[in-house]
């Protein structure tokens, strides 16, 4: 009988051969059917990528965490997070991240020709018309709205 | 042709992205231990604020001013600088990424396309999507097009892209001076000028046998690709670091080995974990410890030791371990260390070392487990797992950085926070609240 080199650390597993006692080694990757190949096997793409699906433009594509419900309608509330596109260009009624003068917000943009007034969705909000000497900054389009059920 | 596209203050310009509000005001941004100033906005320059200024040296200005005054996070400008280099590949057939904030396109064989025009789109782009302004340099070759690059930067009210032509740029090399010059350096500038050569466009008209004699065939080169002969390859793949080290300035002065040893050990870690991403085994490990070379009124010592590994490495243990033995060798008591560092060289690929007949060390074994260690540590973070030489708080906990911004972009408890207006029971901190926008 030939013995191989027994090793506690190795991944190699012995197996016995019953007919002649002798001990050889084979290494096994995972699990091997020995028979009948798993049908699925030509099939298999990989599990759904929520990353891929829903941050289309990752080198464009920011996360913000919300707080406020200003938004609460559009159905943007208190802790939501949002995936923000900025290679998309803003357009009327889409939900943007905005910088206005001196603060980020998350509000339903209104452009009409040259001019944008900024929506809240929200009854107890009124709506922020841009006067002289505001400065907006459409930061990026909200393209996901990502929440945790309440 | 080729073009060089250059972020604009690059760091300050990561900062406000997420700071909107600090477009227009002075920013600077400090070095890794908010020792000096390493990138600085026009608001900034315009106060006098020097590169390299000590922190003590504006401390005046920054609030005379009301400088707005930053830590490097450099977590968050490594991520910004990525989606910036993913962005420009999709507009050139291969690019080079020269620096974090700077990377060559390659626009050979576009020469009959608008040039200007389409690099126009491509700083539009980097605007809109990362919100980094960049100046884009256009020429026959890369050190005329980072020439073009600098007169488009340095032209505050005009285009950011310029288009050099070798043809007829003689008047624009005539302004700039030697030491200006992409890759001629502080001595090659003196010697220069000592031969009456103040300009790059007298520089292109000398002697090429004397630039030869003098300057090498380096200065020969750069005086060929300023003729707009290119000579300088363009290298899509960045070649491998043949070096890498880790380095801090501590916040406070170590006294003790322990102490030094455990800094060291960390550092040892960082680089290990560095090496093995890139794929490449250290053939030698360099340690050094000094003092504040800036306290004369302290004793001053520093010495570098290197060990050299039988096997090339990149075992977190051995490189920690040869750490060890260095500062054993370093050592002196009675000095306060204030700065040290590790340098692994002799870089060379996993695959390509061959075992060594006498070598006692399983190197496989290490291998699985700094496989599995940076598993465990890239899903729970840096330091989950570490040698128990290591300090518990690892490196930042040595360091200063008074003002660092958050991590906006890489790490999930410091996403921007955005508010957009309480109905009642509103933060301090509601900017909504004093522009009438709400209804109670």
């Amino acid at each position: 009988m030939s013995t191989a080199k027994k090793n506690d650390s190795s991944p190699l597993k012995p197996f016995y051969i019953a007919d002649t006692g002798e001990m050889i080694i084979i290494q096994t990757a995972g699990l091997v059917f020995a028979s009948f190949p798993s049908p699925a096997d030509d099939f298999f793409e990989g599990p759904i990528d929520l990353k891929q699906q829903l941050i289309p433009n990752p080198d464009a594509s920011f996360i913000v965490k919300v707080s406020g419900d200003s938004m609460q309608s559009a159905q943007i509330n208190d802790g939501d997070v949002l995936i923000i596109d900025r290679s998309l260009h803003p357009s009327n009624g889409c939900i943007a991240v905005c910088f206005l003068n001196d603060g980020f917000t998350v509000k339903r943009l209104e452009i009409r020709g040259k001019s944008v007034r900024l929506l809240p969705s929200n009854p107890a909000f009124l709506p922020i018309d841009l006067v002289e000497g505001d400065e907006l900054t459409v930061w990026g389009v909200v393209t996901y709205i990502i929440k945790k059920p309440s | 042709m080729v073009a060089l596209l250059d972020m604009n203050s690059f760091y300050v310009s990561c900062e406000r992205l997420f700071s909107p509000g600090l477009h227009g005001r002075p920013v600077v941004v400090l070095s890794n231990n908010d020792g000096f100033v390493i990138s600085r906005s026009n608001e900034a320059k315009a106060l006098g604020i020097q590169m390299g200024a000590a922190v003590f040296e504006i401390r005046d200005l920054v609030r005379k001013h009301g400088v707005k005054v930053f830590s490097s996070n450099y977590s968050l400008y490594g991520d910004i600088s990525a989606r910036v280099m993913n962005t420009i590949r999709r507009f050139a057939p291969a690019t080079e990424v020269y620096s974090i904030d700077e990377a060559f396109l390659d626009f050979s064989g576009m020469q009959r396309y608008d040039l200007p025009a389409y690099a126009l789109k491509i700083t539009q782009a980097v605007q809109r999507e990362q919100g980094m302004p960049c100046c884009i340099g256009i020429s026959e070759t890369k050190v005329l097009a980072k020439l073009a690059n600098r007169l488009a930067k340095k032209d505050l009210n005009g285009s950011s892209v310029r288009l050099l032509k070798s043809a007829n740029c003689a008047l624009d090399l005539d302004k700039v001076p030697v030491g200006d010059i992409w890759g001629i350096g502080g001595q090659y500038a003196k010697l220069l000028e000592q031969n009456g050569i103040l300009t790059a466009y007298e520089f292109t008209q000398a002697p090429s046998a004397w630039v030869r004699k003098h300057l090498t065939v380096v200065g020969l080169r750069i005086q060929m690709e300023l003729q707009g002969i290119p000579c300088l390859p363009f290298e899509s793949a960045p070649e491998d670091k043949k070096t890498t080290g880790s380095s801090r300035t501590f916040k406070i002065c170590l006294n003790t080995q322990t102490e030094l040893g455990e800094a060291l050990a960390d550092f040892a870690a960082r680089v290990g974990e560095k090496i093995r991403k890139q794929g490449s085994v250290a053939s030698i490990l360099t340690a050094s410890i000094e003092t504040d070379y800036f306290r004369k009124d302290q004793p001053q010592y520093g010495r570098s030791f290197s060990v050299s590994f039988t096997t090339p490495t990149n075992s977190t243990i051995l490189l920690v371990n040869a750490a060890k033995f260095a500062l054993g060798n370093i050592f002196r008591d009675g000095y306060p260390y204030k700065r040290a560092s590790v340098m692994l060289s002799g870089l060379v690929q996993e695959e390509t070392v061959l075992p060594t007949l006498f070598d006692q060390i399983d190197h496989e074994k290490h291998r699985r487990l700094m496989l599995a260690m940076d598993a465990v540590n890239g899903r729970f973070g840096r330091n989950a797992v570490r040698t128990a030489a290591q300090t518990a708080g690892g490196v930042a906990k040595l360091t200063h950085q008074a003002s660092l911004s958050p991590g906006y972009t890489t790490c999930w408890k410091d996403l921007l926070r955005v508010n957009v207006g309480f109905r009642s029971g509103w933060p301090s901190d509601v900017w909504e609240v004093g522009r009438g926008g709400l209804l109670f």
